[in-house]
């Protein structure tokens, strides 16, 4: 089996889940935002579908039409649904933490309420945005080796095979690079974090 | 610019304030925490809504006026600089020109000559982390004032400012706002003397005195009173 293949696959899967969930989530906390209502409910769903335990997940996505099946595409969707909550949360709680002055000043200066989110909200909630894609991205790497039980390829193969025939060195050498990716990740993460939190003026 | 109040009224908070301000004047909002100066002030901008009445800004209502717009030409400072804590000094003062498209050139050169102003030389670059509170505040009028507005709002903008630097400020922001309307909400007695040429008085709601800053003196309502004894 071709590690370097299966990392390279198990990567793309999470990338491709976590972009699609941040097109969808930073607009999904921008609107829940805004409009407190829908807003609740939007995080309500996407709390309910984190509570979803991950093997359950695929199970529910398999009988799915175009959306399930087995393969990539139920794996890619399964990551996108755990990866909404914490990116529609931390855009949230970015925009909320932005001070209020700030946002008095900015609107009786004769900004709309999009230059408003663009030009200031949007800006100063990135250092949150990027944690809660950092939080997404690491989850994310942990659940894609389950997808490899719907044959969503990746590191989880060789576990899978690992534990089918016993073999303990086979179970490591998907494990062991699953865990170094995520905290690798984590780290290259975190650093970006930091740097847009001392860009944004608050480090 | 001008300002007219007619009757206007804001529960619990305004009083059927009736109040005209001519253009050019510089009038101070003087009362204690909760008198209902912010509020008053805010009317001016469309910060704060009527409950019933209403508000003329160069004699038309404030219904009429498009927002955006009329905020674009009105300045706002209030205690907290409240600067945008991602942009530079420059790029804070830009805000409005930028909104109102003004070429970059016009804005550099108009930066740098009101910063000369407000004794910020070379300041363009910084971020306002590392300004002090006075820098701060003297970054936050050179925002409100950078596209020469007519009317100048200012909501105790000196008050959190030790009281060498608030003298400072107020002789600054009296020079470089000289051909303003200014509306200055403050509690501090000597403050209003020293920046309006008129003082209106607010307690719960309502003025309860209305006088030029020369004749504030014979002003015998008991408030007035105790504010001119609390100054003395």
């Amino acid at each position: 089996m071709n590690l370097l293949r299966l990392t390279g696959e198990h990567l793309l899967i999470v990338v491709v889940a976590v972009s699609i969930a941040i097109a969808a989530g930073v607009p999904l906390g921008t609107f829940a935002h805004r409009r407190r209502g829908a807003g609740g409910i939007a995080l309500r769903i996407t709390d309910a579908v984190q509570t979803i335990p991950s093997l359950a997940m695929f199970g529910f996505l398999i009988p799915l039409p175009f959306i399930g099946g087995i393969g990539a595409r139920p794996a890619i969707v399964a990551l996108v649904l755990y990866s909404l909550l914490p990116i529609v949360r931390s855009t949230l709680v970015g925009l909320q933490r932005v001070d209020p002055h700030v946002r008095e000043a900015a609107t009786a200066m004769g900004m709309t309420g999009r230059q408003l989110l663009m030009q200031i909200e949007l800006p100063l909630a990135t250092p949150a945005i990027v944690a809660g894609i950092r939080i997404a991205v690491v989850t994310a790497i942990g659940v894609a080796t389950i997808a490899a039980a719907v044959g969503g390829g990746g590191l989880g193969t060789l576990i899978f095979r690992g534990v089918a025939m016993v073999d303990t060195r086979l179970i490591l050498s998907g494990a062991l690079p699953a865990a170094l990716l995520a905290l690798g990740a984590d780290v290259v993460l975190t650093q970006v974090e930091r740097h847009f939190a001392r860009k944004r003026g608050e480090a | 610019m001008s300002v007219e109040y007619r009757d206007f009224t804001v529960t619990n908070r305004l009083d059927r304030l009736t109040l005209t301000i001519p253009d050019g004047e510089r009038i101070a909002y003087l009362g204690r925490s909760g008198a209902g100066k912010t509020t008053a002030l805010k009317a001016i901008n469309g910060l704060v809504r009527a409950t019933s009445g209403d508000l003329l800004v160069d004699g038309t209502s404030i219904a009429s006026h498009d927002l955006v717009q009329l905020r674009r030409r009105i300045g706002y400072v209030m205690q907290q600089p409240a600067l945008f804590p991602h942009r530079t000094v420059y790029e804070n003062i830009a805000t409005v020109p930028r909104l109102l498209q003004w070429p970059e050139d016009r804005t550099r050169a108009e930066v740098k000559a009101l910063l000369q102003k407000l004794e910020l030389p070379d300041f363009e670059n910084r971020y306002p982390r590392v300004l002090s509170g006075g820098e701060q505040q003297r970054v936050a009028i050179a925002r409100a004032l950078i596209a020469s507005p007519r009317l100048l709002l200012c909501d105790e903008p000196f008050s959190a400012l030790d009281p060498i630097i608030r003298m400072e400020l107020q002789t600054l922001l009296v020079e470089t706002a000289s051909d303003t309307t200014l509306v200055f909400v403050t509690h501090d007695f000597r403050e209003a003397l020293r920046i309006a040429g008129r003082i209106v008085f607010f307690d719960a709601g309502r003025v309860i005195a209305d006088a030029a800053t020369a004749a504030i003196n014979v002003q015998q309502h008991p408030l007035v009173r105790r504010f001119r004894e609390a100054a003395s």
